[in-house]
C-alpha cells in the first residue's frame, strides 16, 4: 500500500512539479472522499425504501435495474428535469442559498472523519469540535428556507425544525463530553485508538443511547419528523421547493444521517477496531463500515416501527430528560476519573 | 496549520460546486412554464390568507435563548474535558461549581414553565 502511494507521489511530482502536485494530491483526496460519501447518500435512499418495504411485507422499488439498484439514479434524473419554481413572494437570493447552506455543511463535516488511522482528509486536532460547529450551521439553511419561502407552512416548519435541532444539539454535545474526558483529545483518531481495551459504549452506554436518539431528532427523522409532519405542514420548511433545490435538502438530510452514523460508530463503537482481537485479519475499514451500516439500519428500522412524537413530548424528552441525564453523566465520568487517578497515585 | 485546513477549503469548494452545479444544471434543463397560480405560495389550493410573516409563538424565542446559554456551557466544557488530566482536582471542582450555578438557572427555567409545551 505504502509502496504504491510512494510510486503515485513520485509519478505526480515528475508530472506536475512538487508544489502543484501537492495541490493536485489534495484535490484527488477530496474526490476520493466525496465519491463514496455521495454514493452512500444516494444509496441510503434505496436502502430506506427497501428496508421499510421489507418490514411492511412488500417488495419496495424493484423495477429500475436489477432489484431496483438503479432507482436512485432514476430519482436524480427525475429531480433534475423538473421545473425549478421560484415563488413570486419569495426572497429569491436567500431562497436559492438555503439548499446550499443545508447541503454544504453536511458534506464539509466529512473532512475530519477518519476511515482508518491514516485515511483522513484533514487530521485536525479539534475534530469533534469541528464536526459540531459545522453541522450546527445546517440550522441556518433551514431557518433561511422557511423565512425566504414566505409561505405559512414553510415558516412554521422551519421554526419547529430549528427549535428541535437546537434542543437536541445541546444533549448531543453533552454526550460527547464524557468521551473527551476519557480520551483527553478532540481528535477522532485518538478517540478510536483509546478504545483498544474496551469500546466507549461499555462505560458510557446511556450516553450512546442519548446520542443516538438525539441525532435522530437532530436530523429530523421519524419518529421526530414533526417539521415535515405531512398531515399538518405539507412538507415543512421545503414546501415551496421543487426540482433539484428540494433535492439538495434531501441530500443534506441523508448526508447527515450517514455522517452521524459514522460518528457514532467512531466515538462509541470502537471505529475500525475489531470486536475481538482474533478478528484482526479483517481490515478496519470493513469493521467501521459494518458498525456505521448497522446504525444507519437502526435509523430506518425505527422509522418503520415508531409512531410520530407530539411536539410537547419531543421538547420534554430533550430538555427534561436528556439534558439532566447527560449533565449528570459528565459529573459522574469526571468523578470516577478523579477517583481512579487519586488511587493510581499521580 | 495551513496544510491541515487547506483540504477543508478544497472540500468546501467541491461541496459548493456539487450543490450549485446540481441546482444550476436542473434550472437550465428543466422546463420553465411559470404562471401566477404556480408561483403563488402554497396553501392547499386556496388563495393565501393574510400576512405570511406573521407572529409566532414566543416559546420558540425562549428555546433559542436557553439554547444559547447551554451551548456556551458546552463550549466551556470542551476545553475543560481536553485539559482534564492536567488541571487536576481543582479544575474538576471549579467546573462542578460552574455547572451548579447553571443548574440553579435550569431549575428556575423549569419551575417558570419555560420548557412546557402543552
Amino acid at each position: 500500500m505504502a509502496e504504491i502511494l510512494n510510486m503515485v507521489h513520485e509519478l505526480g511530482e515528475g508530472l506536475f512539479g512538487p508544489l502543484l502536485w501537492s495541490l493536485v494530491w489534495v484535490v484527488i483526496k477530496v474526490v476520493l472522499l466525496l465519491a463514496p460519501v455521495l454514493f452512500m447518500v444516494t444509496y441510503i435512499t434505496l436502502a430506506e425504501r427497501k428496508v421499510i418495504g421489507a418490514m411492511q411485507v412488500r417488495p419496495g422499488p424493484n423495477r429500475v435495474g436489477f432489484f431496483g439498484v438503479l432507482q436512485p439514479l432514476a430519482d436524480a434524473v427525475k429531480l433534475i428535469f423538473k421545473e425549478t419554481i421560484l415563488p413570486e413572494k419569495a426572497d429569491k437570493s436567500l431562497f436559492l442559498l438555503a439548499p446550499l447552506l443545508t447541503l454544504v455543511p453536511a458534506l464539509l463535516s466529512w473532512a475530519v472523519v477518519p476511515f482508518s488511522p491514516e485515511l483522513i482528509l484533514a487530521d485536525v486536532n479539534v475534530g469533534i469540535l469541528y464536526i459540531l460547529a459545522i453541522s450546527s450551521l445546517g440550522a441556518y439553511g433551514i431557518i433561511i428556507s422557511g423565512w425566504a419561502s414566505n409561505s405559512r407552512y414553510a415558516f412554521l416548519g422551519s421554526m419547529r425544525s430549528v427549535a428541535q435541532m437546537v434542543s437536541y444539539e445541546v444533549s448531543m454535545g453533552f454526550t460527547l463530553i464524557p468521551v473527551i474526558l476519557i480520551t483527553g483529545s478532540l481528535s477522532l483518531v485518538d478517540v478510536v485508538e483509546q478504545q483498544k481495551d474496551w469500546w466507549n459504549i461499555i462505560p458510557l452506554a446511556p450516553m450512546f443511547f442519548i446520542y443516538f436518539i438525539s441525532v435522530v431528532a437532530e436530523t429530523n427523522r421519524s419518529p421526530f419528523d414533526l417539521p415535515e409532519a405531512e398531515p399538518e405542514l405539507v412538507a415543512g420548511f421545503f414546501t415551496e421547493y421543487s426540482a433539484m433545490s428540494s433535492g439538495l435538502f434531501f441530500m443534506g438530510e441523508y448526508a447527515n444521517i450517514v455522517l452521524v452514523s459514522f460518528l457514532g460508530a467512531l466515538v462509541f463503537l470502537g471505529g475500525w477496531l475489531p470486536p475481538l482481537s482474533i478478528l484482526d485479519f479483517i481490515p478496519g475499514i470493513i469493521w467501521l463500515g459494518l458498525k456505521a451500516g448497522f446504525l444507519m439500519f437502526v435509523f430506518l428500522w425505527i422509522r418503520a416501527t415508531f409512531p410520530r412524537y407530539r411536539y410537547d413530548q419531543l421538547m420534554r424528552l430533550g430538555w427534561k430528560v436528556f439534558l439532566p441525564v447527560s449533565l449528570f453523566w459528565i459529573f459522574l465520568t469526571g468523578l470516577v476519573l478523579q477517583l481512579t487517578r487519586g488511587i493510581g497515585g499521580e | 496549520m495551513l496544510e491541515h485546513y487547506f483540504p477543508i477549503l478544497v472540500l468546501l469548494g467541491a461541496a459548493l460546486a456539487i450543490g450549485g452545479g446540481a441546482m444550476g444544471f436542473s434550472y437550465l434543463v428543466g422546463p420553465k412554464r411559470p404562471y401566477h397560480e404556480k408561483l403563488d405560495q402554497y396553501e392547499c389550493g386556496f388563495a393565501p390568507l393574510g400576512r405570511i410573516r406573521m407572529r409566532f409563538d414566543v416559546r420558540f424565542y425562549l428555546i433559542a435563548i436557553i439554547f444559547i446559554v447551554f451551548d456556551i456551557e458546552a463550549a466551556f466544557l470542551f476545553p475543560w474535558a481536553v485539559a482534564f488530566e492536567s488541571i487536576g482536582l481543582i479544575g474538576f471542582i471549579e467546573m462542578m461549581l460552574f455547572l451548579s450555578v447553571l443548574l440553579v438557572g435550569y431549575a428556575y427555567v423549569w419551575k417558570k414553565g419555560a420548557l412546557e409545551w402543552e
